[in-house]
């Protein structure tokens, strides 16, 4: 399973943190900044996968954040990088042309998006597709109570 | 103002911060509204304040009095509330939080939920921080689900299932016949969490990996089915049709194969199949190419199988792409005791990856190739090795040299080839060898008994060259001390001799004891020599003689005490010099060494001086060999 994924820039500025088993607030800021201080000292065209402990570490360099991601010995590297990729693939569909000052204004958003695609350190839908609809479906949701405070989640439309 | 754009407007000002103190101001501020808004009666600015609080939590500050808000907004019957609530409760909640256990009963309600989007929030916050009590709660409520719902939650419900029985392996019973139903299913992500329960289930429980062995003709249908299918757009990455499902199941199979022939001879033909038909020009293939290698090895498969898994390895060390060759390489690692001749095969692949720019693929390349060393290619293998240590970068060096010196003791094909292998290892890494490197390399000179000549002549003109490598120069003053007549006969078969004079070497093991470079340790080499050369030269033993009370006053400790006993022994005791103290002998050899490294390099004690020498002073036959300054009692300033 993957045990945690940390998004964070060049200057090593977290922007997103998932974590996947529980970990101590003290412990969960000192492998952020492990990872930073490792990630942002490989050279450019290193190869993208780490040790650290008893944990593999994939990382993938999107303009300028960093995708690093901690997973158990025996998953497969190769396909934790499609993982990575997926996840920007779909942030890219959701705010068009993403970058990282829409990961910064929308994190909640980047959390949801997810949220959809991973669930308890595994992938839970390997259609683009599908999670994509998943979000807007969401985001309506969302949108149709705001807009009305008619709208009752329980209930649908009175 | 909608919600959103007051939660985007605190992030611009705190990005315009220009410094840190100016953030803490402008965080401790916010903080504080917040902290008053939550204590107000509800006023539908609580998720977007939940929200603020969460982006200031992601910056390092504490947010912990937002636990119990996450708590409220999780119960409130509005969407947006919960959603907020929920993400809430994954980042600040975990089980060791009390609060945590106060959510239960509002997972439970929202698993039950008419609209599919709040099950699905009750499922991913129980997947993701759900504690073995909560678990133990609602697992019943998940196994429904698992059994009854539409594939959005079926998939969710599996991974939760998942989590569940990480945190209470008992339950994996409760969850074992709906795993078994789901592997039906059609719809992908379903699919796919259904294999990683059974994976899970099966990890767990020898028993349940019995009863899934049954399912293996099944999962090879599914993975026919990928790879045969046509193009298939929903699912496709770079030809592969679902390589994250493929994988899944690669991974299964190989836990169902194991120790298990029946069940390995039902995957032969598939695995065959998946080998030879995946195009691996892109990530996904290599992907699901490498899962195939590992299950291949892993399970009791044909021997043509494991031979065409090691060749795609072998393939993948010519990849273009690092990181396929750095997984190829881990690979080959991993079974290169079992399958040793099949990985010899690409030696010369592996060998050339050490000339990687990579410093990852270079320590991967190394451990191989010093796992492929044999007695059939140790000579050609060994300069290959030597090559990558003048170039390799210093992190690896200390680790290149054991493990040259590891093979070279194993494998070496002649004593000269050994002693011409250690030196060059000295010339080029000295810095970087073990301290029982010095006297393992001085044991074996001294068994080599025909080649003292040429190795006292290697080890003079290296001395001559350059004496900052202390572990070489060591070497040399000891060989120079112990065979210096044979330097000084100018006569050599192996090598080429060198003419000098006494004064010549003299001079060369002056220039150590003078130097700043030289530890004490090699000091006390060079002192030591100097005075072993006096029953090995005719002309210059005054000269020796001043050295040796040039030193008697030396600030060093140890020195001074050695040259003050070696000037006793020119003294006192001249008759003795010759016959047993400075002749060489394999007992003195044999404890040289500890006496003169004593502790790495330090000064020992003067009471160190004579622990490990036995024999007493009032010994006068001669014919006793004399271990150096055995029992003599002299006495500084003499």
């Amino acid at each position: 399973m993957m045990r945690f994924l940390l998004l964070f820039s060049r200057q090593g500025k977290l922007r997103l943190q998932k974590w996947f088993t529980p970990i101590p607030e003290r412990e969960k800021k000192k492998i952020v900044r492990d990872m930073t201080t490792m990630v942002l000292a490989r050279k450019p065209r290193s190869c993208n996968f780490l040790h650290w402990k008893d944990l593999k570490i994939v990382y993938k360099r999107y303009a300028s954040l960093y995708f690093c991601c901690g997973l158990d010995a025996e998953e497969n590297e190769l396909i934790a990088l499609e993982m990575l990729h997926r996840y920007v693939e779909l942030l890219d569909k959701y705010f068009g042309n993403v970058c990282e000052l829409d990961i910064i204004f929308n994190f909640e958003k980047a959390y949801f998006i997810l949220d959809e695609f991973l669930l308890g350190g595994e992938i839970q839908e390997t259609s683009k597709q599908v999670v994509s609809r998943a979000i807007e479906a969401s985001d309506m949701l969302q949108e149709a109570e705001i807009d009305n405070s008619d709208y009752d989640l329980e209930l649908g439309w009175p | 103002m909608s919600p959103s754009v007051r939660l985007q407007e605190m992030i611009r000002v705190i990005r315009g911060a220009r410094t840190q103190g100016e953030e803490r101001g402008v965080i401790q501020r916010e903080c504080a509204a917040i902290r008053a808004q939550f204590r107000q009666a509800d006023n539908g600015t609580r998720s977007h304040n939940l929200a603020k609080l969460l982006y200031v939590h992601m910056l390092g500050y504490p947010a912990h009095f937002g636990q119990m808000e996450c708590v409220r907004l999780i119960a409130s019957p509005r969407y947006n509330e919960k959603r907020v609530g929920y993400l809430g409760a994954m980042m600040l909640l975990d089980e060791k939080q009390d609060a945590s256990l106060l959510i239960t009963n509002s997972i439970k309600n929202d698993l039950s939920h008419n609209s599919q989007y709040v099950q699905s929030l009750a499922l991913c916050t129980l997947a993701c921080m759900g504690s073995a009590e909560m678990c133990r709660d609602l697992a019943p409520e998940i196994d429904r689900l698992l059994r009854a719902s539409n594939s959005y939650i079926k998939k969710k419900a599996a991974l939760c299932a998942v989590h569940i029985v990480r945190k209470v392996p008992d339950l994996g019973e409760l969850f074992t016949p709906a795993a078994r139903s789901l592997l039906c299913e059609k719809n992908h992500g379903v699919l796919h969490g259904a294999v990683v329960l059974i994976t899970e289930l099966c990890e767990r429980n020898p028993d349940t990996l019995e009863q899934f062995r049954k399912v293996v003709p099944e999962l090879v249908q599914i993975m026919k089915g990928l790879v045969m299918s046509g193009y298939s757009p929903e699912h496709n990455v770079a030809g592969i049709s679902d390589p994250f499902l493929q994988v899944r199941i690669l991974r299964l199979l190989r836990i169902l194969g194991r120790n298990n022939d029946t069940a390995s001879d039902a995957m032969n033909d598939l695995l065959a199949q998946v080998a030879t038909n995946t195009d691996s020009s892109k990530t996904a293939g290599s992907a699901v190419l490498y899962e195939t290698v590992l299950t291949v090895m892993d399970i009791k498969s044909e021997s043509g199988l494991r031979v065409l898994a090691v060749n795609i390895l072998g393939r993948f060390l010519l990849n273009n792409d690092r990181n396929i060759r750095y997984i190829s390489m881990t690979s080959l690692q991993k079974i290169v005791q079992t399958d040793h001749n099949a990985v010899q095969r690409h030696r010369g692949t592996i060998v050339d990856c050490l000339k990687d720019q990579d410093a990852s693929v270079k320590r991967r390349a190394l451990e191989l190739s010093l796992a492929l060393v044999s007695a059939v290619n140790i000579r050609s293998l060994m300069k290959e090795l030597l090559l990558f240590l003048s170039s390799c970068p210093p992190e690896l060096r200390a680790h290149t040299t054991s493990g040259i010196f590891n093979a070279a003791e194993r494998y070496a094909p002649s004593q000269r080839w050994h002693i011409d292998t250690i030196l060059h290892v000295l010339t080029t890494a000295g810095g970087d060898v073990r301290d029982e490197t010095v006297p393992n390399l001085i044991q074996l000179i001294t068994t080599a008994t025909e080649l003292h000549c040429y190795t006292v002549h290697k080890l003079y003109r290296a001395l001559i060259t350059d004496i900052s490598v202390q572990s070489l120069v060591q070497v040399a003053c000891w060989c120079i001390g112990e065979y210096g007549d044979l330097l000084l006969r100018g006569e050599c078969e192996e090598t080429e001799p060198v003419q000098v004079t006494e004064d010549d070497v003299l001079d060369a093991l002056e220039t150590v004891l003078q130097s700043h470079m030289s530890s004490p340790a090699t000091r006390g080499f060079a002192l030591t020599a100097t005075m072993k050369l006096s029953t090995r030269i005719t002309h210059n033993v005054d000269r020796i003689r001043s050295i040796v009370s040039i030193y008697g006053s030396c600030i060093d400790v140890e020195l001074q005490q050695r040259a003050v006993e070696y000037n006793a022994l020119f003294k006192k005791y001249d008759h003795m010099r010759y016959r047993g103290s400075v002749c060489g002998a394999p007992s003195v050899i044999a404890k040289l060494p500890e006496y003169l490294l004593g502790g790495s390099g330090e000064p020992v004690p003067s009471s160190g001086l004579s622990h490990t020498v036995p024999g007493p002073a009032t010994s006068t036959s001669g014919g006793d060999l004399l271990d150096l300054l055995g029992g003599l009692d002299v006495s500084p300033g003499e």
